[in-house]
């Protein structure tokens, strides 16, 4: 039984991407990062209107016993952050896939969706 | 470091079976969480939290000349400890700096003759047992047993934490009797039928009030079920770091070591300068007469991020020192340091930067403990 819903695509990074109806892209952490993170207490994130390229550093997540670097999975303008978890970081907790998501992309190159890995792709990526 | 394999303390069964992530620790398997750090956390503070502490050093100490021989080499006065009483202290190098933190207590054993326990770091313990063969030769009555693997010690802290014990005692009077470092055996029953006696101090590492309980490594389960049966709630390390730090406990090994002396650390009050001669002594003298150059500071995080072990800490653009270790602390929700900065620096009011991975984040400077209980 994965955690990881098949609708999403996801990277080794541990970031996972949601392509909404109107072609925008939803970003945040994987099930697994947070379960390995333990309790997520301070996310920096980029502001909205910043431009990213893909795979660069887009922010920090800290958990009570450790810090990492956020990575965009795809390029392109950041239209939307979210406020909410940022107040409240334990979102990404709670519901790493739904509420707990971070960043909204304008994608620049939308078929870089397509070369990033699938739930069972990512699923045997940590298990190995 | 060392392949040899990891210890384990008798309770590793129960850890693994409660589905506790567990991590090496000074030579040990121990469990970092069951649940989730903020979770244990707060239940210390809101409830009471059961932590395997089976790993720290335990040493009897005894015959002939015991009590003089540990004075010899603890900054307090181990000759004034009365039976029944326990103290905090540091056994020191000779140029002062600090080798271990210890809890020393005088008990009896059962014929009435003198015993201290001595309760040390993990990571420690035998260093500690090396100092002390090196200084025994003139006091050769004295014993030294160290019991660390055929024992356990279990930590309950936080509010309820006497009244879950003293319901486990089936005498008179109860645990809750003791005053705090007030230590004595106990008799407890740990289910139907099984009875054990426990060696109960009222001491901890959390800023609660609660007790830790040595007991025979065979009745160490049963102990931990009947606690967590009790209401205790099991908590790993990482509660334990976060709670010492918001209580403004140093640990061993990050805030403290060897090239750090109690002054330095602000532990002054730990160190009787008056009881006589200890190793470490003169270097301290020197020391007091000096100022030391540089203190211990609790700083408190005016923005977000977690301070952590190695940040520098600046001031005025100049690195004046480093964080010896930092957390988020879950009841001030804000992140929380100690570190070592020019005395100058040291007082509460002042204000630094602390460096969270090239973001300088303002920290003020703050009277420990964070947290005082209400």
């Amino acid at each position: 039984m994965t955690e990881h819903p098949s609708e999403l695509r996801y990277t080794t990074e541990h970031e996972w991407v949601r392509v909404e109806d109107d072609g925008t892209a939803t970003i945040g952490v994987t099930f697994f990062a947070q379960d390995q993170l333990g309790d997520v207490v301070f996310i920096m994130l980029p502001a909205v209107g910043a431009t990213v390229q893909k795979d660069s550093k887009m922010g920090e997540i800290e958990s009570v016993k450790s810090v990492s670097d956020l990575f965009v999975p795809v390029s392109g303008e950041v239209i939307a952050i979210n406020q909410d978890v940022i107040d409240h970081p334990e979102r990404v907790n709670e519901d790493p896939h739904g509420v707990g998501w971070m960043v909204r992309v304008r994608m620049s190159d939308p078929s870089e969706v397509d070369r990033l890995l699938t739930n069972e792709q990512y699923d045997s990526a940590i298990a190995s | 470091m060392t392949d040899a394999p990891l210890l384990h303390t008798a309770l590793y069964e129960n850890h693994v079976a409660a589905g506790a992530r567990m991590t090496p620790f000074a030579g040990w398997e121990m469990p970092i969480q069951y649940q989730s750090v903020i979770t244990e956390a707060l239940a210390v503070r809101k409830g009471t939290g059961v932590f395997d502490v089976s790993h720290m050093g335990r040493l009897n100490i005894y015959g002939s000349g015991a009590a003089a021989f540990m004075d010899s080499l603890v900054t307090f006065s181990v000759k004034t400890l009365q039976t029944g009483r326990a103290r905090y202290g540091f056994i020191l190098a000779d140029n002062g700096g600090i080798l271990d933190d210890v809890i020393l207590c005088h008990t009896q054993f059962e014929d009435g003759s003198d015993l201290l326990r001595l309760v040390c770091n993990a990571a420690n313990r035998l260093a500690v047992i090396a100092w002390m063969d090196q200084h025994a030769g003139v006091y050769p009555g004295v014993i030294v047993n160290d019991h660390t693997s055929e024992t356990v010690l279990l930590a309950i802290q936080g509010p309820r934490a006497l009244t879950i014990v003293d319901g486990l005692c089936i005498d008179d009077p109860k645990p809750s009797a003791l005053r705090p470092f007030g230590a004595a055996p106990f008799p407890f029953a740990l289910r139907e039928g099984v009875y054990a006696e426990g060696f109960v101090s009222r001491t901890g590492y959390t800023g609660e009030d609660g007790v830790e309980i040595a007991m025979d490594a065979n009745h160490g389960p049963a102990l931990w079920e009947a606690l967590a049966a009790s209401g205790a709630t099991p908590c790993g390390l990482g509660a334990r770091d976060v709670l010492r730090l918001e209580a403004g406990l140093r640990l061993h090994g990050a805030d403290m070591n060897a090239a750090t002396t109690p002054f330095e650390a602000a532990l002054e009050r730990f160190v009787n300068m008056d009881k006589g001669i200890f190793h470490g002594r003169d270097a301290l003298e020197l020391q007091e007469e000096e100022g030391p150059s540089r203190r211990l500071a609790g700083l408190r995080l005016l923005g977000g991020g977690v301070p952590r072990h190695g940040y520098g800490i600046f001031h005025e653009g100049v690195v004046i020192g480093e964080v010896t270790s930092g957390t988020y602390s879950p009841i001030l929700d804000t992140g929380i340091a100690m570190g070592y900065v020019p005395t100058a620096h040291a007082s509460a009011g002042h204000r630094v930067h602390v460096d969270l991975r090239g973001r300088l984040v303002e920290a003020a400077v703050t009277e420990l403990p964070f947290y005082r209980r209400p």
